[in-house]
């Protein structure tokens, strides 16, 4: 076949990728040049091409306020909790639930730890409300009232935050991570847990021997998966869950909310873009540093 | 195999339904609160067991408030529209992906991946959508900014197709000349219907929950989804009641069940997925597990 036919016969295959590449192209790469905003001096009234160039000013702003400190330490320290926590509680689970003998009962226990993962984050606060609200919450009044404790005014006290975010996020996420690690145990070759039963091996000796050892990779890879991430927060999970409210802002403040209360609430667009930018970049180049991680660790996992 | 030795069996049971009921009774707190009577629950608080069994909050949602039931429309509307939109450009775009010998394949599978690595953010994006696309206030908000196409979705169907669908097949059908298009329509997809099913559902799932679109991009409350509501709620217990007219609205927002309707509203926004999802938890999990270890 002549080169010029090979390529007409692709004509079709061209055609129909055209409304996905337009979407791609305006959703995802318009943005990423559009991250030069962040060395603008935005005027909507004259266009954004137009609007003068502002050099580093916008970031100089933003990291010589306090806030640069506070989100990146509060983004970073809220993962790195949940990425321990969640791989230790999920591969626990998830072997307990490998331990199960009833195949029905084990089914309807994974049923149930994933609902969480599958609620949406707003809904999610209205349940931590139930529980924490002042004056009706089901701490304060039910519990705290029965044992005669003083009601805590949880939206009020920072100090309480850390805990109930953790909390919150694991109880949402764990289902997820935990299938996961179910999926990639069950898949184990029975072979190994027969020869160590046979090498008279106890149940724990053969988890932390064959199920563990054999768990491995997966977890390097979730957990770099992750690390690659760690420069992204859920926006939900740290702006509706503690309702948004003042006192506690120093804890619940990530970039992901502070990129929206600058742009949305205060108006502030040079200082959310700068911050934005600094989170795309500074995200890139972690997910590149963990992908070259996991390429040298284990090549098969790698995302590319 | 281990015997099955009973006290084990009864230990991990235990932990498991510890665990079990840590995920469910949440949920049963929101129920119970939304069907216990308002003065009962201001008095004695959340509880697992409504003291006082009263049905007001769902009458009001039901209906007295134009709100809720158009905030359900909506979601409705939105979440099949998108979905299907988004099934759509994920097929089209896995599709042609998916043949081995198509000129350019790397490059544009490249132009895919790298969305999964770098963005620009919401800044960017979101001046884009209300400045040059002025989608703010429309009903598109909550449909086409950043749902409607997936990267790692299309990786999974290009995936599917690739190790699924034999190319003997796909040949047999060229030589019966019937076009790209058609075989894609009639020989690929019903052949690839269980990944279509878990995309559906995950993508469904994406819509229904999602809240940012609306929050970023709406002002006019009239076309909020009932995340939005929610949302909305959450801060401003007297929304719904603010949404009706005239001298009627101030008397009933006096005597409203606000909690029980706040908690109604919140257990409506939930429910659907909850009643659907036990029938079809194998294709959640199947999606789940496929999207996370083999992209």
């Amino acid at each position: 076949m002549s080169k010029a036919g090979k390529w007409r016969r692709f004509i079709p295959f061209y055609l129909m990728m055209i409304p996905s590449l337009i979407y791609l192209f305006i959703n995802n790469y318009i943005p990423m040049f559009g991250l030069v905003i962040a060395f603008k001096n935005v005027n909507y009234r004259i266009g954004i091409l137009k609007s003068p160039w502002a050099g580093l000013k916008n970031f100089e702003f933003l990291f010589r306020t306090k806030d640069a400190w506070t989100i990146t330490r509060n983004t970073i320290a809220y993962n790195l909790v949940f990425i321990v926590l969640g791989t230790v509680i999920a591969i626990a689970v998830a072997i307990l639930l490998n331990e199960i003998s009833t195949r029905i009962v084990k089914n309807v226990y994974q049923t149930i730890i994933l609902l969480p993962y599958l609620i949406s984050i707003i809904v999610v606060s209205y349940i931590v409300m139930a529980f924490l609200s002042y004056d009706t919450g089901f701490i304060n009044k039910t519990l705290f009232g029965a044992i005669g404790k003083e009601a805590i005014s949880w939206y009020n006290e920072p100090k309480y935050w850390p805990f109930i975010l953790v909390v919150v996020y694991i109880w949402k996420h764990f289902g997820y991570s935990c299938i996961i690690y179910y999926a990639t145990v069950v898949g184990f070759d029975r072979g190994y847990y027969e020869a160590a039963v046979i090498d008279g091996a106890t149940r724990w000796q053969s988890i932390r021997l064959v199920t563990l050892p054999m768990l491995k990779p997966t977890i390097i890879t979730l957990t770099l998966m992750n690390i690659g991430r760690i420069f992204y927060s859920d926006f939900g999970l740290f702006y509706q869950v503690p309702l948004n409210s003042g006192p506690l802002i120093d804890v619940t403040n990530t970039i992901d909310t502070y990129v929206y209360r600058g742009l949305i609430t205060l108006n502030d667009v040079g200082m959310s873009s700068a911050a934005g930018f600094y989170q795309s970049i500074v995200g890139f180049i972690l997910v590149m540093l963990a992908n070259w991680v996991v390429n040298k660790v284990d090549k098969e996992n790698a995302l590319f | 195999m281990f015997t099955h030795n009973k006290a084990f069996q009864v230990g991990a049971n235990f932990i498991m339904i510890l665990l079990s009921l840590t995920c469910i009774l949440p949920f049963i707190l929101l129920i119970s609160a939304s069907i216990t009577n308002e003065s009962s629950l201001l008095m004695n608080g959340y509880a697992f067991f409504p003291q006082e069994i009263s049905w007001d909050a769902y009458k009001f949602l039901l209906y007295d408030s134009s709100s809720i039931v158009r905030g359900y429309g909506i979601t409705i509307f939105v979440t099949a529209v998108g979905t299907t939109a988004n099934l759509l450009l994920t097929i089209l775009l896995a599709y042609p992906l998916s043949r081995p010998d198509l000129p350019g394949k790397n490059t544009f599978s490249f132009l895919v991946y790298f969305t999964m690595l770098f963005n620009g953010g919401l800044v960017p994006s979101y001046i884009m959508w209300t400045q040059a696309f002025h989608i703010k206030n429309t009903i598109w908000a909550l449909i086409v900014p950043s749902l409607m196409l997936n990267a790692f979705y299309v990786i999974m169907m290009r995936t599917y197709f690739t190790s699924n669908i034999p190319n003997e097949i796909i040949e047999a059908a060229r030589i019966d000349s019937a076009g790209e298009m058609r075989i894609l329509f009639t020989v690929v997809l019903p052949m690839s219907l269980p990944m279509i099913a878990t995309l559906c559902l995950m993508v469904g799932l994406g819509y229904w929950n999602n809240w940012t679109n609306g929050l970023y991009y709406l002002t006019d409350s009239s076309l909020f989804s009932i995340q939005n509501i929610l949302n909305r709620m959450l801060q401003d217990a007297q929304f719904l009641a603010s949404g009706m007219a005239g001298e009627a609205a101030a008397e009933l927002a006096a005597q409203l069940p606000t909690t029980g309707i706040r908690m109604g509203v919140a257990v409506l926004g939930a429910l659907p997925i909850m009643l659907i999802y036990p029938f079809f938890q194998k294709y959640f999990v199947k999606g789940i597990t496929i999207g996370a270890v083999k992209g």
